[in-house]
């Protein structure tokens, strides 16, 4: 019946062409976690509508397009094309921390890790996995399938099937990053379609801290099919400010899943600006496995022309007393597609658990669309759970308010929705970041097409 | 706080027995057990129905055979042997009964024993009531007086045979046979149901009433209500619902498609209170409705108010679709799960005109060791300018062992169009609960009470008649759950 949109064929042929040679090929452990995934992969093949998880985005501009394998031309890619050398996001830490990915291949020559605190690890996955493979038997794909994750994820199945590198960061017992680590992912700068599968482990050990920002982008306009999948396993009291900017090109299918385990009074604070790239979905997975623990996934998307944005989380309330805060906000203009998709769950016997969860669009144009779905699933009665959506346009009185004092009406309008949009990044906890957010969101803003009113404007 | 003593008051007189639990031996005729398409032959024969009725159900039943069984709601069923249903079952009469005094006895005392008492409901209430007893229509009272200012109120084969313009017109208008696998069922083996027309600018004298009732063993039960109101018309509609306690799981897939014209209202009030299963989840009926409701015309309304407490699993989104400019679509549900009852129910909202407008509100409650589930979709469309959507479903939690899940899809392809949706889950807060003991209220009571005060805007929807039995079912559901 389920019409299959995208061959899984070529994805599978290439797993086993190039499993041999893949990193890590010699170990058993990991053959087996790639096998099965593979396996995995192929019984449940590319994700359609008819997948509830993926009813609303559905991936048919991918269709007849043949990606090839990203390889390892990252590691040789020239950066000439690129127009200014990846310049810091945050230019005032001094001596900046980063690690740059190039095509999802590791680029020591573009990264800066000296004076990395002792006990803290920041390596090429590739390059690990060929040196000393064992110490990520516990964690790849562990952290991804802890305590049986239910939905079906075929795109993490293929990234475990087919990844070749990405970035390990191990933070032992207390240490703590005095600084933010800047994490650059540019796409491949050939001109055929790739596709590439870069996988990112973060473990933070107990009472680790650490600020990642991590940032999407690239050149060019050949299409590319990202597969990301990273995976977070926070230790007790750990805590880590998890920023991340999707800024790919228009050419992109971006799609990113991000695992989550949190142990005891362990937080995680992120935030997700979502803004590039063709088709994106961003999946998050957070499971709290721990007392105490506390988990903010905020986030905004900013989405115009034809874009199609997804943002999808879950976020599971495995023990008592845990508390989880969600606030997504966005703006869609032109013809772009919003969707947001969030649950809570709380499992038996998770009793006190606090679970928060706030959904805001603004339509900005005749034909954007926004589809959305909180949903909550609770399983024990002591718990305090909300959730909140709401859709609509710019307030006419607030305009009219603005204008009235002399406003322009563009300027008005976009005054309207930075405020809106700032609500959501002063969830962020980390202050230092949000300027950053601002500035993106302001740009955003900068360059929207002419703003006359539709008519269904005018007849409020 | 009346209501709620005496909602305690009924619980203890109670004791652990569902009320309706009792079934009349009456000489049943069935067809035989099983589905093919000879039944379906048989029913449309037995009721001596026109070929494009047959033609209709034939092409239905081909078509269910192709479907597979939905999955996606969060309930969970052994599947169901659709081969172990009888599709038909009448009580043998001799001649149809040409009015209420020719109507067996035995079947008048058992409507009495459900609380409607049809003749007296005739005398005092003024309430007309079409009462489906398993397959066949026994009675419908005040039809007399309703004929007079030209409402049509009749049992649905009736209309077929009298009404086949209307029928064939609207039947399966808002709902096709393709809609669902339990809706196409029903399109194949439907045994009968209720039919209103009200004609253009009556606002019709009385409010009407189905009362249906599952008897026979092993049986399903299949009714189609349609509901027209003509322009500028105005009718209020009731239903409730009981069936005998068995062991066995009974099936219950019925259809309901409203139609509202220019400028009319359709309020439609369900109280269903289906036999639950016992406490071990044991027996009841598997609940699985389609309800529609079409606002064709321009400031038409339809307004669906329920109160679901009864079957081992419900399965039912009563909906609007708001078509004609400035129409209203309205849901007030309170739904109670006990014990192992499933209940996956909700509303969906499609608004496709101008300047329509809906409003959700949800009212779960979630005891013992039932799961219950809000899903409800709200679509604007891209010609839906200035359209306004507000939700707010809460769930209250009793015990520790219960789920309780919300689920809304909200689309939306117009910005102009606004939509606000809150949804909260919890249990009966402490300090409310510590406020009425502190003032000399039982603990039983208590509870009674807040959750009598959680659900009150929907009871509040509810016609005077239904609020008072429908407040009585809020307390007698949550009996044992508390304390």
């Amino acid at each position: 019946m389920a019409q299959e949109i995208l061959s899984t064929d070529p994805y599978l042929a290439r797993f086993n062409a190039a499993k041999a040679g893949l990193p890590g090929a010699g170990q058993s452990w990991l053959s087996e976690l790639r096998e099965q995934a593979a396996a995995r992969f192929r019984d449940l093949g590319f994700p359609t509508q008819r997948h509830e998880s993926w009813k609303y985005t559905p991936l048919k501009a991918m269709k007849g397009v043949s990606f090839a394998p990203a390889g390892g031309t990252g590691q040789s890619a020239s950066l000439d094309r690129v127009p200014s050398l990846l310049a810091p996001l945050l230019p005032e830490s001094q001596p900046p921390l980063r690690a740059t990915l190039v095509g999802g291949a590791f680029r020591p020559d573009l990264s800066s890790l000296d004076g990395l605190p002792a006990g803290a690890k920041v390596e090429a996955l590739g390059a690990l996995l060929e040196r000393d493979p064992g110490v990520l038997e516990s964690w790849l794909g562990r952290i991804a399938a802890e305590g049986g994750d239910r939905g079906d994820q075929p795109l993490l199945a293929l990234n475990t099937a087919l990844f070749d590198d990405g970035l390990v960061i191990r933070l032992g017992r207390n240490v703590v990053l005095d600084r933010p680590l800047e994490l650059t992912l540019l796409g491949p700068l050939g001109d055929e379609a790739t596709q590439l599968h870069p996988r990112i482990l973060i473990v933070l050990e107990e009472g680790a801290q650490a600020t990642l920002l991590e940032h999407h982008f690239g050149y060019g306009d050949a299409p590319v099919f990202h597969n990301g999948v990273s995976e977070i396993a926070l230790g007790a009291n750990a805590r880590l400010t998890h920023v991340k900017l999707q800024s790919a090109p228009a050419s992109t299918f971006h799609f990113a899943t991000t695992h989550v385990t949190q142990d005891r009074d362990s937080v995680y604070d992120s935030f997700t600006l979502n803004h590039g790239a063709a088709l994106s979905r961003l999946e998050t997975r957070v499971k709290l496995l721990g007392e105490g623990a506390d988990c903010h996934l905020n986030g905004a998307y900013l989405l115009r022309d034809r874009q199609h944005g997804d943002i999808t989380t879950a976020i599971d309330h495995r023990v008592p007393h845990c508390t989880s805060k969600e606030v997504v906000k966005g703006a869609l203009d032109d013809r772009a597609r919003g969707v947001f998709q969030g649950l809570i769950r709380v499992a038996p016997d998770a009793q006190k658990s606090d679970g928060r969860m706030l959904n805001k669009t603004l339509l900005l144009s005749d034909k954007a669309e926004i589809d959305t779905k909180p949903e909550l699933e609770i399983f024990a009665d002591d718990v305090q759970c909300a959730h909140g959506a709401t859709a609509g346009e710019i307030d006419h009185h607030a305009l009219f308010y603005l204008r009235s004092r002399g406003l322009p009406e563009a300027r008005a309008r976009s005054l309207m929705v930075e405020a809106f949009l700032t609500e959501t990044v002063e969830e962020l906890r980390a202050e230092a970041l949000r300027p950053l957010l601002l500035e993106r969101i302001r740009d955003w803003l900068g360059t929207r097409h002419d703003d006359t009113p539709g008519k269904g404007e005018q007849a409020a | 706080m009346a209501a709620s003593v005496e909602t305690v008051e009924q619980v203890q007189s109670l004791g652990e027995r569902y009320k309706y639990g009792w079934s009349t031996d009456l000489e049943m005729e069935t067809a035989p057990k099983g589905l093919n398409e000879d039944i379906i032959r048989f029913i449309s024969a037995k009721k001596d129905e026109p070929e494009w009725m047959l033609e209709w159900r034939l092409k239905a039943y081909a078509h269910w055979q192709t479907m597979p069984e939905p999955k996606w709601a969060k309930v969970e069923h052994p599947p169901i042997d659709y081969q172990d249903v009888y599709y038909y079952a009448a009580p043998k009469l001799a001649e149809k009964p040409k009015s209420l005094d020719e109507v067996d006895p035995k079947l008048l005392e058992t409507y009495e024993k459900l609380g409607i008492p049809l003749k007296e409901q005739e005398m005092l209430a003024g309430v007309a009531v079409d009462a489906v007893f398993d397959s066949v229509s026994v009675a419908t009272t005040f039809k007399k007086k309703l004929s007079e200012v030209g409402v049509i109120f009749c049992s649905i084969s009736e209309a077929i045979q009298d009404h086949p313009e209307l029928v064939r017109k609207y039947l399966g208008s808002v709902v096709p046979y393709a809609d669902n696998k339990h809706a196409c069922l029903n399109t194949a083996v439907f045994t009968d149901g209720s039919f209103v027309y009200i004609p253009p600018g009556v606002r019709c004298p009385m409010e009407l009433s189905t009362y249906f009732r599952i008897n026979a063993e092993n049986t399903g039960q299949f009714e189609r209500t349609l509901i027209i109101a003509d322009k500028g018309s105005y009718v209020s509609y009731l239903e409730g619902c009981t069936a005998p306690q068995r062991d066995e799981n009974q099936l219950h897939a019925a259809v309901v498609e409203l139609i509202a014209l220019d400028d009319a209202e359709i309020k439609y009030s369900t109280v269903q209170n289906w036999y639950p299963g016992d406490e071990d989840g044991k027996g009841g009926i598997y609940n699985f409705v389609t309800k529609r409701g079409l606002c064709k015309g321009t400031n038409s309304k339809i307004s669906w108010t329920q109160v679901e407490t009864g079957s081992a699993i419900t399965w039912k989104y009563p909906s609007c679709v708001l078509q004609g400019d400035n129409s209203v679509g309205e849901f007030y549900s309170i739904a109670i799960t006990n014990n192992l009852q499933q209940a996956d129910t909700g509303t969906k909202m499609i608004h496709l005109g101008k300047n329509t407008s809906s409003r959700i509100i949800s009212k779960g409650i979630s005891a013992g060791r039932s799961a219950q589930t809000y899903r409800g979709l709200v679509r604007m469309g891209g010609k839906a300018e200035q359209a306004r959507n507000y939700t707010q479903c809460d769930s209250l939690l009793i015990g520790e062992t219960c789920a309780a899940h919300t689920v809304p899809y909200i689309e939306s392809k117009n910005r102009s169009a606004r939509i606000e949706h809150e949804a909260t889950t919890s249990r009966i807060s402490e300090d409310q609960l510590f406020y009425c003991r502190q003032r000399g209220i039982g603990q039983e009571e208590a509870v009674a009470l807040v959750v009598n005060g959680f659900c009150r805007e929907v009871l509040q929807q509810l016609p005077m008649e239904f609020a008072v039995e429908a407040q009585k079912l809020v307390g007698i559901s949550l009996e044992g759950s508390v304390g």
